[in-house]
C-alpha cells in the first residue's frame, strides 16, 4: 500500500511545476496550460485523501473542481481569442492595456 | 506492485507536467498534458475511483485539450521567446516553494500512522459510481446546481466574448 504521504508530493511537485509555469512562460497557452496542471495536483489531493479516510466527499469535490476547470477554459480560450483579434498575438507581455 | 505502479505513474506525470512548461511548441505542451491526464486518470484508478478516472478522461482529455488544441491551431502563432523577462524570479520563486515543501514533508514524513488505516465502510461494498451519485444528489445538491448555473454563465460568456460584434449590433 502507496502511504498517503507520497501522493502529496506528487501533488505539490506537480504544483509547484504549474506555479513555476505561470511565473516564467510569456505564451499565455501555455499559463492556462500550467493553471490545469495546478488544478490537477488538487484533484490528485484530493482522491487521495478521499480514499484514505474513506470518504466519498473528496471525490464529489473533484467534480467541482472539474466543473470550473471546464468553464474557466472555455472564458479563457475566448478571451485569448478576443485579445489575438485586437492585438495579433498571444504575448503577455504585449497586454498592458490596463498598466498605469 | 501498487508501490511500482505508483512510481510509474507519478514519475510520468511528473516528467510530463515539466515537459508541459518547458516545451516551445504549444502543441507539444498540448500533447504532453494529454499523456499527462491518462496518467493522472490510472492514478485514479489505482485509487479506487474508477468514475472520476472515466471522466478525467471524457471530460479532460475528450473536451478540455481538445479546446485547447482548437485554439492553438486557430490561432496559428509564430515561433516566440520561450520564457519571460522575469524567468530569473520565478525560477527563484519555485525554488523557494519547492524547498519549503521538501523540508514540511522531511518534518511530517516520520508521522505515518496519525492517518488511520481506513475501515471497511459502505464504501467498499456499493459501487464507487454509486456512492458518489448517492452523495451528489442528497449532501451536496445546492452545489450541484450552482455547478450547473456556472456551466451556464461560462457558455454565455464564451459567445459573447469571441464574437465578433454582438454588442454592436
Amino acid at each position: 500500500m502507496v502511504p498517503l504521504s507520497y501522493y502529496v508530493i506528487l501533488s505539490a511537485v506537480v504544483f509547484i511545476t504549474g506555479v513555476v509555469g505561470v511565473l516564467i512562460r510569456r505564451n499565455i497557452i501555455i499559463i492556462l496550460l500550467s493553471i490545469e496542471l495546478m488544478l490537477n495536483a488538487t484533484n490528485i489531493n484530493f482522491v487521495a485523501f478521499s480514499h484514505y479516510f474513506q470518504n466519498i466527499a473528496g471525490q464529489v469535490f473533484v467534480f467541482f473542481a472539474l466543473t470550473v476547470a471546464a468553464s474557466e477554459v472555455a472564458v479563457g480560450l475566448a478571451i485569448i481569442i478576443a485579445l489575438y483579434r485586437s492585438k495579433s498575438t498571444i504575448n503577455v507581455d504585449e497586454f498592458q492595456l490596463l498598466k498605469w | 506492485m501498487a508501490q511500482l505502479l505508483f512510481f510509474y505513474l507519478a514519475g510520468v506525470i511528473v516528467l510530463t507536467a515539466i515537459l508541459v512548461v518547458g516545451l516551445r511548441n504549444p502543441i507539444y505542451s498540448v500533447l504532453s498534458l494529454l499523456i499527462m491526464f491518462f496518467h493522472v486518470a490510472g492514478l485514479y484508478v489505482s485509487l479506487h475511483a474508477e468514475f472520476l478516472a472515466a471522466v478525467q478522461i471524457i471530460v479532460y482529455a475528450g473536451a478540455i485539450l481538445v479546446l485547447y488544441l482548437f485554439v492553438v491551431m486557430l490561432l496559428n502563432v509564430k515561433r516566440e521567446d520561450r520564457y519571460h523577462y522575469q524567468f530569473p524570479i520565478g525560477a527563484l520563486l519555485g525554488v523557494a516553494i519547492l524547498t519549503e515543501a521538501v523540508v514540511l514533508a522531511i518534518q511530517r514524513g516520520y508521522s505515518e500512522d496519525v492517518v488511520p488505516s481506513p475501515p471497511t465502510s459502505e464504501l467498499s461494498f456499493t459501487g464507487n459510481t454509486e456512492a458518489i451519485g448517492e452523495s451528489l444528489f442528497t449532501t451536496y445538491l445546492l452545489p450541484f446546481e450552482i455547478a450547473s448555473l456556472i456551466l451556464l454563465v461560462a457558455m454565455i460568456g464564451a459567445i459573447i466574448l469571441a464574437k465578433k460584434d454582438i454588442l454592436t449590433r
